[in-house]
């Protein structure tokens, strides 16, 4: 085994790509929870928005118009969503679960003849000088644009939820629907446009896969991306900041084990192929452990049915 | 605009009648799908629901394929079912599917080549034991450490699809297959092969114990005290819990049953009509299982029908990709729409939906 083809700041680079995908997911998904609503639904709007941004971007041969359509896409299913949880009061667990399902054979539908199609390539950025600086060069200023979007989202989000007026809206619909009703905030209101926010970051997330990370359209491609981003909202305890530590963490195993399996580690593929999911396992398991902690930092309305005359 | 208002109970006809409404909207939908895609919905719909069965060509084989097709679904939705009810989500009877499978083919495959009537009881046992363990994982971890155990579940579905993937590269691999990943076939296993036990109807072994769960869930959940303890638990937790039932045993017993179901399921797919373990053994039946608990109102008898329905849509959906060329992904949709419409219409049971008057300011 050959541990000198590492090298570290390749390994960071594409940790933050294999990042990238579930930390927007994950910040959509921590502004829905926020608002009281616990959409399962992620892995479905991800791999919408991964063919939607990448029919678009083929057609069109601009990333950007891509990464916009999936957005779109994945705020018009989780619209369906929305309106069967907040109007058709339906099960919050099981809607998301059908949109998981929905979707994904939707999206196969849709891409059936885009199997195989190299996608336009995303630019990178590129300043004078300052991207070729050694270490700090590669570290920091040549990323892809889609990264720094990433985390300028997570930087919104964090403004957002705690320096608004919104934002202390949006979470006291998550925290006490009743009493944000009382107050005479419209919940549903809330609440559906937090899941359209959802449905989008899923969506942007899932085209940032189609579209840079692979880069391509194949069935299924998602494979759990979705299901670890809802994965890492509890990991981050509901804390924007937190996500991105989640999401680097979950893709920089991703990254050293698929790193191992090129090296000819002297593991059976399958097994290392195990380990994102057997870590994101662990890392429930020792968030989720401290019950107190949990039930403190989790909304107290998260996944329960808002129906104002009852 | 419309306005919902609380029925005083919920309605015994909109119970039988929301599953019917929701498969006759899907079919609306459906047709609609089919439309757009430039086939004829009609002829779509006929092949989907009534070719299988009627048709003089295709029925004489697609027929027996409605009972292999139902009865692991059945058997698993029939599981999932009693933990929905209870509020406690296993989302990974795909997973259990798969250890089900592999622990009771491997078993099996230990005693390859002794003939003996005890090894194919011994390995349904395997099975169930496999995707019982399969499932403690997660009842475990929700017990003890309070982890989710809806993430927990799904990820040991990828988990269980590496470990299959492992076992039929590795300890599984057939040395007669030409060292492709899969394993030996167990129809040429005579102890271990769970074959039709009348030629040409699909009923095999597998078809008997579904019936069989059938009728046990029914009894488990209409006249036993844990049918009560399941409902309580789920419709209000603190009442369950002054009535004495124990919150952490039902989650493990809840998981236990239909990782132990989906299990057994596994074993005999794997056994008879999938025939060996390889890489393409999982077919989504733990997944779409969720959408037969559903649709059959996580009601045994309900599921039953369910299950027949939804391996009836999977057997349409072969023919319609055969004749009219559809991809595969549109029978997909096709279920994924149905457990849509199956949970909007379900709010009939609770609410009427009136005209709402204009309000005086």
């Amino acid at each position: 085994m050959d541990f000198s083809a590492l090298s570290p700041i390749a390994l960071i680079v594409s940790l933050m790509v294999a990042a990238t995908p579930i930390l927007i997911a994950a910040i959509g998904e921590l502004v829905v929870e926020k608002s009281g609503v616990l959409n399962l639904g992620v892995e479905g709007m991800m791999i919408i928005g991964a063919i939607c941004g990448f029919i678009v971007a083929v057609e069109t041969g601009s990333p950007w118009l891509g990464f916009l359509a999936a957005m779109a896409g994945g705020a018009a299913i989780s619209f369906i969503f929305a309106v069967l949880t907040q109007y058709m009061l339906t099960n919050q667990v099981a809607t998301g679960l059908a949109l998981t399902l929905f979707g994904l054979g939707f999206a196969a539908l849709l891409g059936h003849s885009y199997a195989g199609i190299k996608p336009p390539k995303f630019g990178t950025l590129d300043i004078p000088f300052i991207s070729d600086i050694p270490v700090i060069g590669p570290l920091i200023f040549s990323h892809d644009y889609m990264i720094y979007i990433s985390l300028a989202i997570v930087a919104g989000v964090w403004y957002f939820l705690t320096r608004t007026r919104g934002g202390l809206v949006l979470r006291a619909a998550g925290e006490n629907h009743d009493a944000a009703h009382a107050l005479g905030y419209k919940v549903i209101r809330i609440r559906i446009m937090a899941i359209l926010f959802g449905g989008a970051m899923a969506g942007l997330g899932g085209a940032y896969l189609s579209l840079v990370r692979v880069p391509q359209w194949t069935e299924g491609m998602t494979a759990g991306a979705g299901w670890i981003a809802l994965a890492i909202v509890v990991f981050a305890s509901w804390k924007p900041w937190r996500i991105i530590l989640g999401a680097y963490l979950f893709g920089g195993i991703t990254v050293l084990q698929l790193n191992l399996q090129a090296a000819g580690a002297n593991i059976p593929v399958a097994y290392l192929s195990m380990t994102p999911y057997l870590v994101t396992i662990i890392v429930l398991v020792i968030m989720s452990a401290d019950k107190k902690r949990a039930s403190l930092n989790a909304p107290a309305c998260l996944g329960r049915i808002f129906h104002a005359s009852s | 605009m419309f306005k919902l208002e609380r029925r005083p109970s919920p309605s015994n006809a909109m119970v039988i009648l929301t599953p019917v409404l929701a498969v006759v909207l899907t079919m609306i939908a459906g047709g609609i799908l089919f439309a757009i895609l430039g086939k004829n919905p009609f002829e779509a719909i006929r092949i989907i629901f009534w070719d299988p069965l009627f048709n003089e060509t295709v029925a004489s084989y697609t027929r027996p394929q409605l009972l292999v097709k139902a009865a692991p679904l059945i058997t698993i939705a029939l599981g999932l079912s009693f933990g929905y009810r209870a509020n406690i989500w296993n989302i990974g009877a795909e997973g259990q599917f798969i250890m089900g499978a592999v622990a009771g083919g491997a078993v099996g495959l230990a005693f390859y080549p002794a003939e003996s009537v005890l090894i194919f009881p011994l390995m349904v046992l395997a099975g169930a034991a496999g995707g019982f363990f399969w499932a403690m994982i997660p009842a475990f971890l929700k017990i003890k450490f309070n982890a989710n155990e809806i993430l927990v579940s799904l990820m040991l579905v990828y988990v269980a699809i590496n470990f299959l993937g492992a076992m039929v590269t590795g300890p599984l691999r057939s040395p007669v297959g030409m060292n492709f990943p899969v394993s030996r076939n167990f129809n040429e296993y005579p102890s271990a092969y769970n074959g039709e036990l009348i030629t040409n109807t699909g009923l095999h072994l597998g078809v008997l114990v579904t019936l069989a769960a059938v009728i046990v869930a029914y009894i488990l959940l209409k006249h036993h005290i844990f049918g009560f303890q399941v409902r309580t638990a789920g419709q209000s937790p603190r009442a369950a819990k002054f009535s004495g039932v124990n919150p952490n045993i039902t989650v493990a017993i809840c998981l236990g049953i239909s990782g132990g179901l989906a299990g057994m399921a596994g074993l005999f797919e794997v056994t008879g009509p999938a025939g060996k373990l390889s890489t393409n053994f999982p077919l989504g039946y733990g997944f779409t299982a969720i959408i037969v608990a559903f649709l059959g109102r996580l009601n045994p008898i309900g599921i039953l029908f369910a299950g027949l329905l939804m391996a009836l849509t999977y057997i349409g959906g072969e023919l319609a990709q055969f004749q009219l060329s559809v991809p595969a992904a549109s029978i997909q949709v096709f279920q994924g729409m149905l457990l849509f419409f199956m949970l909007a219409v379900d709010i009939l049971v609770n609410f009427r939906i009136r005209l709402a008057q204009k309000e005086v300011a």
